[in-house]
């Protein structure tokens, strides 16, 4: 008895050429199928993660802030303005870590399914690619679900606000491609979370400029606004959306800053597939 | 295209100073089922992946459907379907979904797959669990649906790396079936098995594999009746005394191999050595009469038992 009813074969029916062009589009599809079976989640977060935050501090501690600031404000503004755009680019950056860091680890380790997409016609440079474009996906979603918050909160004052959409997933872009790569290098991921929670996200939330301009740093604390794509969102943030004082110069500084982490991030990534594919 | 698709030659990996694979030689013709059998750690799955074309070769020649692995990788993975050792499916979606997502990954199109996948679905008794996430299944239901899988672009070459450990009896049975039917159908088969009766029912050659190197070649049968004899005495006289009998028993027969459970005495007729064991005055504890199989044959060759 035959189980199949006419077998071509992979010689006439498979073209490699083909998944070379459009692989990365196949690993996306995939990645976006898995992340599906999460939506509601995702969507929950996306909803409740700018409400509770613009809410609590931005006017529950804001107002007061904002008694003692007098006129004058917090760089001219409000204190739920000035944060605002902070809070939109740490939720950017969020949701790029869970779709890329997560992800990765599963692929290598949990599941091992990189090694079955490896087993194709794919390479490294294609589930690496793949798994950034479905973690831009979500970026670009919570970023806008993000803003649209804030234009509920009246927050938004000046008419180009919406290009902190894009700044906000270059962040979110940039933080999650390198933080992928990092992920793909690791064999135990134990303490991996620990330490990326405690000591990478937490201080880089804390000491980004979120809460307060970062010149009220002490000088040998400001560094780490400077290493951190956060505060370079952040200031691009505050600029697009309240129009925060900025030199030309300085906008040059954030845009090169972040875009190169995004590219060595790539970069580093799609090597760092490739060899342990290969092993 | 030349008749042999896989086509090694001194084939050699080795990791830092550990030579997992040390200068193999043999060719896969079309349509045949090929079997690397050893024991753990002899080489085998280092081997599948250097044919899988995803792990490079140290040195020697390696040709799989005439092309190089190290620069036409995505070339020929293109044209094999992979069931690795371990079950690597994506265990959020759903049995219908991985055969999608699988065959996306050979750039299938929707329409193809439509029709494809209710063809795997009913090849692999997984109808009534098509929607089912891959989580729920059994472990025999995960082997064929990852067998399922490796065939939904209808790859020239199957490679199976242990196909059916960890699997119960009846699965393996299933499973067996399976795959006898896709040879029926003309596909080229590489298996690697530790399992000496899953070698002689699905490959009809293969090489014995221990150390990194290949010891034999030939069919089962051809293997069984060089290294071995057409029947085995089992004896077991207790595992204090086993090796002590051992030696008076040696002279009644061609060959002898000593287990720390019992001993095994090649003979053309079992019966006959039994009834001459007895007439000696040996009374063993049980006794067995059987065929050879390639564990003997692997016995033979290394001195070892397949399963530690």
């Amino acid at each position: 008895m035959s189980s199949f009813q006419v077998r071509q074969g992979s010689l006439n029916i498979v073209d490699a050429t083909k998944v070379a062009a459009r692989g990365a589009l196949f690993v996306t599809e995939a990645r976006f199928r898995s992340m599906l079976k999460w939506v509601w989640l995702i969507i929950s977060i996306a909803i409740a993660n700018p409400v509770l935050y613009l809410i609590s501090i931005g006017l529950g501690l804001g107002s007061y802030i904002d008694q003692n600031a007098g006129s004058a404000g917090v760089d001219g503004v409000s204190y739920l303005t000035f944060l605002a755009p902070a809070l939109l680019a740490t939720a950017a950056i969020q949701g790029a870590l869970d779709e890329s860091v997560y992800p990765t680890l599963e692929g290598f380790k949990w599941n091992k399914t990189f090694f079955s997409m490896n087993a194709t016609p794919l390479s490294g440079n294609h589930i690496a690619m793949g798994v950034f474009f479905n973690s831009l996906i979500r970026t670009v979603f919570t970023a806008i679900f993000y803003w649209l918050v804030m234009l509920a909160f009246g927050v938004l004052e000046s008419p180009r606000a919406w290009l902190a959409i894009f700044t906000a997933v270059m962040a979110g872009a940039a933080f999650g491609a390198l933080m992928q790569a990092l992920a793909g290098l690791l064999e135990n991921e134990n303490v991996f979370f620990t330490i990326i929670d405690r000591f990478i996200i937490m201080p880089l939330f804390l000491f980004s400029g979120t809460f307060y301009p970062l010149t009220n740093m002490p000088i040998f604390l400001q560094w780490i606004g400077w290493i951190s794509p956060l505060w370079h969102a952040t200031e691009l943030g505050r600029w697009l959306t309240y129009g925060s004082e900025i030199s030309t110069t300085m906008l040059f500084v954030h845009f090169i800053f972040l875009n190169s982490i995004l590219i060595f991030g790539l970069f580093a990534s799609r090597r760092i597939f490739t060899r342990r594919l290969g092993k | 295209m030349s008749q042999s698709l896989i086509h090694a030659r001194g084939l050699t990996k080795k990791f830092g100073d550990f030579t997992a694979v040390n200068g193999i030689d043999f060719d896969v013709v079309k349509g045949e089922s090929f079997g690397l059998l050893g024991p753990n750690g002899a080489g085998k799955s280092t081997a599948m992946r250097m044919i899988g074309a995803t792990s490079q070769r140290t040195s020697g020649e390696l040709t799989i459907l005439d092309k190089d692995p190290e620069k036409f990788g995505p070339q020929i993975r293109a044209h094999l379907g992979v069931v690795p050792q371990q079950d690597n499916l994506d265990t959020q979606l759903s049995v219908t979904e991985n055969l999608y997502i699988y065959g996306r990954y050979f750039g299938l199109n929707r329409k193809f797959l439509k029709g494809k996948i209710e063809e795997l679905l009913a090849f692999a008794q997984l109808e009534e669990k098509r929607n089912a996430k891959v989580e729920s299944l059994s472990g025999g239901m995960k082997r064929r649906l990852t067998i399922a899988r490796a065939l939904v672009s209808e790859p020239e070459i199957l490679m199976l790396d242990e196909p059916t450990t960890g699997l119960d009896p009846q699965a393996r049975h299933i499973l067996w079936d399976r795959l006898f039917r896709l040879k029926e159908d003309g596909v080229t088969l590489l298996i690697t098995t530790h399992f000496m009766d899953e070698a002689e029912q699905l490959c009809d050659r293969l090489v014995v594999m221990d150390k990194g190197s290949i010891m034999a070649e030939g069919s089962p049968a051809q293997l069984i009746k060089d290294y071995s004899t057409k029947e085995v005495l089992e004896v077991r006289f207790g595992s204090e005394r086993n090796s002590q009998m051992a030696n008076d028993l040696r002279q009644l027969c061609e060959r002898i191999e000593e287990l720390p459970d019992r001993i095994l005495m090649y003979t053309e007729d079992g019966e006959e050595l039994l009834e001459r064991v007895y007439k000696k005055g040996f009374h063993p504890k049980t006794s067995l009469v059987r065929r050879s199989s390639l564990e003997d044959v692997f016995l033979r060759l290394t001195g070892r038992t397949l399963v530690d």
